[in-house]
């Protein structure tokens, strides 16, 4: 059990945390974008399940990863399309149907899974890495953070210009105002439907290539339900960061190491059932909610469909 | 921002009107039936794409789970448990609240019961030993539910996000007390002690049925008058539409909040112990049902009416005891089931929204 405290078990962990935060970054942030806009968005976990099956399908089939990210995207910005047509345009209940969409989305998953791979349950070779020069060389450090597939750094420049888009930008303040208080961006004469379309999309493109990248980089293979609460974990990340891309990155890699740390307890021959370990997540999220939960903040108008004229 | 988390009504799909004429209920009737009939079309397509005759599989269900008297009596069987979860669920619904953490909670009830019933039936009488198990169970799940109650109730912490990250924590938690604590010693398959056949609940006449159908026919109508009929259940309903609304009537919002958890998640608590205490007898390892969120689509589509929730999850019985068979006989996986509950929600929901529309234009 000396394992602990060699350099390598201590780059294997973090390299572990990095890649199980990486999908919940994505998913976080593309939340916040929804939130911001004040569309609660539970149907994310159906993005995400169904960005990991496409993703992996057109990656298996294409030999291609960066196919099978944009696949998984794309899957992800079809199921949001379904989202926003049926709770942002014509206002149906947001939780109603965000549930049918996760339940459902679940389920025709695992059945299509079910017909095509239970016999064989193929698995996809591992990714290639894209090491950082210089930086790729530091002791520990450097294996752990820098030798990563290069959609890694990308999602997290995607922090950074989340930022921009949020200060800077006349979109990010139109998100802002849609879920603070919609009549008043309508009133400026700014359409919020269509300001909201565009949030929910972006939540489906990111939620759908975090379970790509979840499938095809994380674990190699798709099985049902593989995402098993990700991207309700990401909604959790988008109601502690309050608006702030950086805390969704700090939230998800908090949450990374805690899932990495489970991986690694069982390869060090800790001798701790599984179930205890699948707990540790949701037990560090708990104890989040507990400690913050009180702070969360979030829009005024979340959770309700914008009727114009409506009081 | 931290006593005002988002109210996310539930009102919105609430049956109001008990005073519905008969063209009223013919137009219900249609927008109700008419989806479920689109709904089997398009999940018939999912299966046409995986290679399976759609008809042939509706067949085998229908024949399975409603016309072969064996298949009849498990349908109704099924439907014990799944009475006291949609009771529950009716309760936080019509106050406003979102219990999504059902499946963990049903599971901590079914193995409180299946880990005290079959010690207790050794030193108590029968009845007894099953009333005894069924009351530690619900109070066990009651106490679960103090963590999103009181974290909504005091710090407005939002209980959707609490109660599904509880319902991951309940549904391992289950397995491990499984696993680790209330093993049998007796098999080598992890399970818990089993009850035996003869001391669980008695089963209805001459049938399999259990006696389990009867409390849970019970318990939804009891939560469907008290909801409706009584002023507890007009607070109750009031917190639900408004709570600022409720503070200034002058109740004490906090607290009907958790209340309002502690009767949700123990009636569901409730059903699991009626699954084990009437049905199972034990809880294997690795057991999940999923009940939980699969009744979620069914209260919404009674549209949180007591009396119509007791047709649907006829319905779902139905579908999923017929859906046992096919996935032994023709390979088409429970999955599918998921897959047409939530279709059918999301017609239904399309269809009362062009209703809605209709009805407006019609007044202009």
């Amino acid at each position: 059990m000396g394992g602990f405290a060699s350099d390598t078990f201590l780059a294997a962990l973090l390299f572990g945390a990095v890649t199980a935060a990486i999908p919940l970054l994505l998913a976080g942030l593309g939340e916040q974008m929804s939130e911001k806009a004040g569309v609660l968005n539970i149907g994310i976990e159906g993005m995400m399940i169904t960005g990991a099956y496409l993703g992996f399908v057109s990656a298996y089939y294409s030999g291609s990863f960066w196919l099978g990210f944009l696949t998984g995207a794309a899957g992800g910005v079809a199921v949001a399309a379904l989202m926003a047509l049926l709770c942002v345009r014509i206002g149906l209940n947001q939780i109603v149907i965000g549930i049918a969409l996760t339940l459902g989305l679940e389920g025709l998953t695992a059945l299509l899974h079910h017909f095509q791979f239970s016999r064989s349950y193929p698995r996809l070779p591992a990714a290639e890495v894209t090491p950082i020069p210089l930086l790729a060389d530091i002791p520990v450090l450097g294996s752990a953070l820098f030798r990563h597939h290069l959609i890694v750094y990308l999602a997290v420049a995607m922090v950074v210009v989340m930022i921009w888009v949020y200060r800077r930008t006349q979109f990010g303040i139109n998100l802002q105002a849609a879920g603070d208080k919609p009549a008043a961006l309508d009133v400026a004469g700014i359409d919020v439907i269509r300001t909201r379309t565009a949030a929910v999309l972006f939540t489906g493109g990111m939620a759908g290539l975090g379970g790509a990248y979840l499938a095809n980089v994380g674990a190699g293979l798709f099985i049902p339900f593989i995402t098993n609460g990700a991207g309700f974990l990401g909604i959790v990340l988008a109601m502690l960061a309050r608006g702030q891309p950086v805390w969704v990155l700090v939230g998800a890699l908090v949450f990374g190491g805690c899932l990495s740390m489970t991986t690694a307890a069982q390869v060090a021959g800790v001798n701790i059932p599984t179930d205890v370990i699948q707990m540790l997540p949701f037990l560090a999220v708990m104890a989040m909610l507990v400690l913050f939960g009180r702070r969360a903040s979030l829009p005024a108008a979340l959770g309700i469909p914008y009727e114009r004229g409506a009081r | 921002m931290s006593g005002e988390a988002v109210h996310v009504r539930a009102a919105p799909l609430d049956a109001s009107a008990g005073q519905a004429s008969r063209r009223d209920l013919g137009r219900r009737l249609l927008i109700t039936l008419g989806p479920i009939l689109i709904s089997l079309a398009l999940a018939g397509c999912v299966l046409l794409a995986v290679g399976v005759d759609p008809l042939a599989y509706y067949g085998f269900v229908v024949e399975r789970g409603l016309l072969s008297p064996l298949g009849l009596q498990q349908t109704l069987t099924r439907m014990a448990p799944l009475l006291f979860i949609a009771a529950g669920l009716i309760v936080a619904f019509r106050a406003g609240m979102w219990n999504l953490g059902g499946d963990g909670q049903f599971l901590l009830g079914a193995v409180a019961a299946a880990a005290t019933a079959p010690l207790l039936v050794q030193s108590l009488p029968g009845w007894l030993a099953l009333l005894v198990a069924f009351l530690i169970a619900t109070v066990v799940v009651v106490i679960w539910s103090l963590v999103p109650a009181l974290l909504r109730a005091y710090q407005g912490v939002n209980e959707i996000i609490t109660t599904l990250m509880m319902s991951f924590l309940g549904v391992s938690l289950a397995n491990v007390l499984v696993k680790l604590v209330f093993l049998d010693p007796g098999t080598t398959v992890p399970q818990t002690r089993t009850l035996p056949v003869g001391d669980r609940l008695p089963r209805l006449f001459e049938t399999t049925i259990t006696s389990g159908l009867v409390f849970g026919l019970a318990a939804i109508v009891i939560v469907h008058l008290v909801m409706t009929r009584t002023a507890f259940g007009l607070k109750l309903r009031t917190v639900g539409a408004n709570p600022r609304a409720a503070v200034h009537a002058g109740l004490n919002v906090p607290l009907l909040t958790v209340v309002v958890f502690a009767i949700s998640a123990g009636l569901i608590g409730m059903g699991g112990a009626i699954d084990i205490i009437g049905i199972h007898g034990n809880v294997r390892a690795d057991w999940n049902p999923a009940y939980g969120l699969a009744v979620i689509p069914v209260v919404f589509l009674a549209r949180m009416n007591g009396f119509a929730a007791i047709g649907f999850v006829f319905l779902l019985s139905v579908l999923s005891i017929g859906g046992e068979s096919a996935a032994r006989r023709l390979g088409v996986p429970q999955h599918f089931t998921l897959v047409l509950v939530s279709i059918v929600l999301i017609t239904l929901a399309i269809a009362e929204y062009l209703d809605h529309r209709f009805n407006q234009v019609r007044r202009t």
